[in-house]
């Protein structure tokens, strides 16, 4: 089937009043940036919706490249006719033959007369497209109630558009609509999920990754890159703080208390996160913590841990289950990447038994006790590693002089 | 000294030479390994992955990696019959495939598998329909080579694999794809392949490297069980170097594929057309078929004697295909196309690569009939 156009439809934000337009704004601009691997298609926004010129590209790929686009809730391919009576049912007609009999038995013409100029009312179109459309395809019949095919046909001044299916989009808040967060991206299944739910929600988020190079390989920090990758996918671009956290992580662990070890990393990653946000411009963050799931996510650990920022803590996954997670993550396509077995800087020292139930004077007493912590902080700010991840491209700066690895003209 | 046995193996592009020692000196890492070395070499990997799925526009996830088009069509054939047993135990495939795949059925049906040899017209091809009529309610494979490589005939593919999976879905097809890559344009999506067999020293990259196409979903038993490469489907340590080699040449070969065949096939023209006008000689490859690949019959001579004789003028070519070479008896295409036990047993064929001008042919076919000459006068004599 050659269609000609895509019709893309807004859900939640059509409630936002004023603000509506830029809400719309955002989703369009969205649909252009991915509309740029298709060349030739073009995007036209107009009230309440977004079509797409196919102009010869095939929808298929279209279509699935714009439904991860959040704010957008359903896409239809269209076909378009001149609004003249007997070329909307020539093209209703062979529309309906060219879908493969065995699928629908039952079918209904929904039709709708936006241009009122039109000689023929909704419901007679109705009948108008059905009987030429009943005859050409003796397997149907038709179903005003329950039909298994719903043919719509939407008539405007200058064209007609038909169209039958209508395909789930992502949803959702467009991109960046709600502000700047900075997630806090582990190599594990929780984060990248919670980055996906909070992206869903309107959310531009920029990922913090700790890592304890080189007690952990380049291998995790590939790994870790290659899921914001994946993120990117749904926004475009995404940027990736690379935090080093080995010195930090060492001196927590020679202060002997093995126990308190991940609330200390914990609460010392958050403080890196927050001034990065204020340096980015983040007004949150987001983790991936789920209730109960390990010893930090227990309510009285993320209490503890909580208290060292002044951000609103996000934690979409906070009531969710985790065969609930694992399943977003397989649909999203994070799963597989996050189960890659590499250590990073929360597997490396795990203690025996990690407290479950903190005590907020004794973490902060500990902490006072390390005199350099503030500063190390400072430092680990200081050499964080900014690098731009986009659906095919990874771009680092490079620092030192090394020949890259992957030579372009090796290929 | 002109090389004309590019059908047997291709001279390493100059270029992919140059990258293969430069990768082998810089990047000798285990990508196994968890340290730096071996990050590297995993990340050129990656890269040659992504960029043979690129040319071949399918999934990098879809290629593995094997040592050749021998291993791929092996891997391929019994990497499904092993998978599939609960499906039956019946095979198709054509009589004039390569002994890789040949012999591999040959095998299967010593374990007890029966295998359909479609017989070829005289041009050397199978029908799509011919291929559909062969199927059972237990076959599970057909293979088919894309381009002959004794006479260069070319089986329509696309077409036996549109039918097949119209009319038998659930049938699998594989295509030994080593002599039309690069010389003729193939779409592996369109055209129902789920297996498709290449080896980088047809197309100018190193020898001792190929890959085999899987389309994703299928599950294949390994032949080579070991280590975890290649996601557990063809264990041992990846030979990076040339790896990278074969995605380079496969780039190369796909970007100049179109110009490539235009000219080879205006230089095939200008050789049949030679061929033709010595009247001692029998064409046997189809007027249509690969750009690259003519194959005659000496009736009466000897063929090894023809290739000694053209070689003292200095032209390689080959008699019959070179895994076939050293045999004695006749040409097993051949026979199979209906030629005669004594053309069988004469042929000759020259393969033509991008470096030959049309001057190259023309002193070639002087050879020819000087040799052909030089070999009625030794009869006369007897």
């Amino acid at each position: 089937m050659d269609y000609e156009m895509l019709l893309l439809r807004f859900g939640e934000i059509t409630v936002k009043g004023k603000n509506r337009s830029r809400f719309e704004k955002a989703a369009l601009s969205h649909v252009k940036s991915l509309l740029r691997a298709f060349p030739g298609t073009e995007a036209i926004h107009e009230y309440g919706r977004i079509y797409v010129r196919l102009n010869g590209q095939a929808a298929d790929p279209v279509i699935s490249s714009l439904k991860n686009i959040f704010g957008l809730t359903s896409i239809s391919p269209v076909k378009v006719s001149p609004s003249k009576l007997e070329d909307i049912v020539e093209i209703a007609v062979d529309f309906v033959k060219s879908i493969p009999a065995d699928k629908y038995k039952t079918f209904k013409v929904h039709g709708r007369r936006v241009f009122k100029g039109f000689p023929h009312s909704s419901q007679e179109m109705n009948h108008l497209v059905g009987g030429p459309v009943l005859s050409a395809c003796p397997h149907l019949k038709v179903d005003v109630h329950h039909p298994d095919l719903e043919l719509r046909v939407e008539v405007r001044e200058r064209v007609t558009y038909l169209f039958c299916e209508v395909i789930p989009a992502a949803g959702g808040f467009p991109l960046g609509t709600n502000g700047k967060a900075m997630m806090l991206l582990s190599g594990g299944i929780d984060s990248p999920v919670a980055g996906y739910s909070a992206m869903r929600r309107g959310l531009e988020i920029e990922c913090v990754h700790f890592h304890s190079y080189p007690y952990t390989s380049k291998k995790a920090e590939e790994k870790v890159l290659e899921l914001a990758q994946v993120l990117s996918g749904f926004s475009g671009r995404i940027k990736v703080h690379l935090v080093p956290f080995t010195d930090i992580q060492t001196s927590l662990a020679k202060t002997g208390q093995d126990n308190l070890i991940i609330t200390l990393m914990r609460r010392s990653m958050l403080r890196i996160a927050t001034k990065l946000a204020e340096k980015n411009g983040g007004l949150a963050l987001v983790t991936g913590d789920s209730l109960g799931q390990v010893a930090s996510q227990t309510l009285a650990s993320m209490n503890v841990i909580g208290k060292v920022t002044d951000l609103p803590l996000l934690r979409p996954l906070v009531m969710m289950d985790k065969e609930d997670i694992i399943s977003m993550a397989k649909r999203i396509g994070t799963y597989d990447i996050s189960i890659l077995p590499y250590e990073d800087c929360c597997t490396l020292f795990v203690p025996k038994s990690p407290a479950t139930n903190p005590n907020l004077r004794i973490v902060e007493h500990v902490e006072k006790e390390l005199a350099d912590l503030d500063h190390m902080i400072e430092a680990a700010v200081e050499n964080t590693e900014s690098v731009i991840v986009k659906p095919h491209v990874i771009i680092r700066k490079n620092q030192k002089d090394e020949p890259e690895v992957v030579q372009e003209q090796w290929f | 000294m002109k090389y004309m046995d590019y059908a047997a193996t291709t001279p390493p592009h100059p270029e992919v030479a140059r990258t293969i020692a430069e990768v082998m000196s810089l990047h000798y890492g285990n990508p196994s390994s968890l340290h730096i070395l071996g990050e590297q070499s995993e990340q050129l990997l990656k890269k040659a992955r992504e960029v043979c799925a690129g040319v071949l526009q399918v999934k990098p996830s879809e290629i593995i990696i094997t040592s050749g088009a021998s291993e791929s069509n092996n891997a391929a054939i019994k990497g499904a019959a092993l998978q599939f047993m609960n499906r039956g135990k019946h095979l198709i495939t054509t009589a004039i495939e390569h002994p890789s795949v040949y012999e591999c059925c040959k095998q299967l049906e010593s374990l007890g598998w029966n295998v359909t040899y479609l017989s070829v017209n005289h041009e050397g091809t199978v029908t799509p329909e011919q291929v559909c009529a062969a199927v059972q309610d237990d076959t599970v494979l057909v293979s088919v080579m894309h381009v002959n490589n004794e006479t260069g005939s070319i089986n329509p593919v696309q077409e036996i694999g549109k039918q097949l999976k119209v009319q038998h879905p659930r049938v699998l097809f594989h295509v030994d794809g080593v002599q039309g890559f690069g010389k003729l344009p193939l779409s592996l999506q369109a055209s129902g392949i789920d297996m498709y067999s290449l080896s980088a020293h047809k197309f100018r990259g190193p020898k001792g490297i190929g890959l085999l196409y899987v389309r994703e979903g299928i599950k294949l038993q390994p032949l080579l069980a070991g280590g975890s490469q290649e996601g557990g489907r063809r264990a041992g340590t990846e030979n990076i170097p040339y790896i990278v080699g074969m995605a380079k040449a496969l780039r190369l070969a796909k970007e100049e594929q179109a110009q490539v065949a235009e000219r080879l096939r205006h230089l095939r023209k200008v050789l049949i057309d030679g061929i033709a006008a010595i009247p001692k000689l029998v064409l046997n490859s189809p007027p249509d078929g690969a750009p690259h690949i003519i194959h005659f019959s000496c009736p009466g001579m000897k063929a090894e004697a023809m290739l000694h004789m053209l070689e003292e003028d200095g032209f390689l070519v080959s008699t019959r295909s070179a895994c076939s070479s050293k045999k004695s008896e006749p040409s097993r295409i051949l026979l199979a196309m209906g030629k005669s036990v004594e053309e069988a047993s004469s042929g000759i064929r020259v393969s033509l690569g991008e470096e030959h001008t049309e001057q190259d042919i023309q002193q070639f076919l002087a050879a020819l009939q000087s040799a052909v000459t030089r070999q009625e006068d030794l009869k006369g004599r007897g």
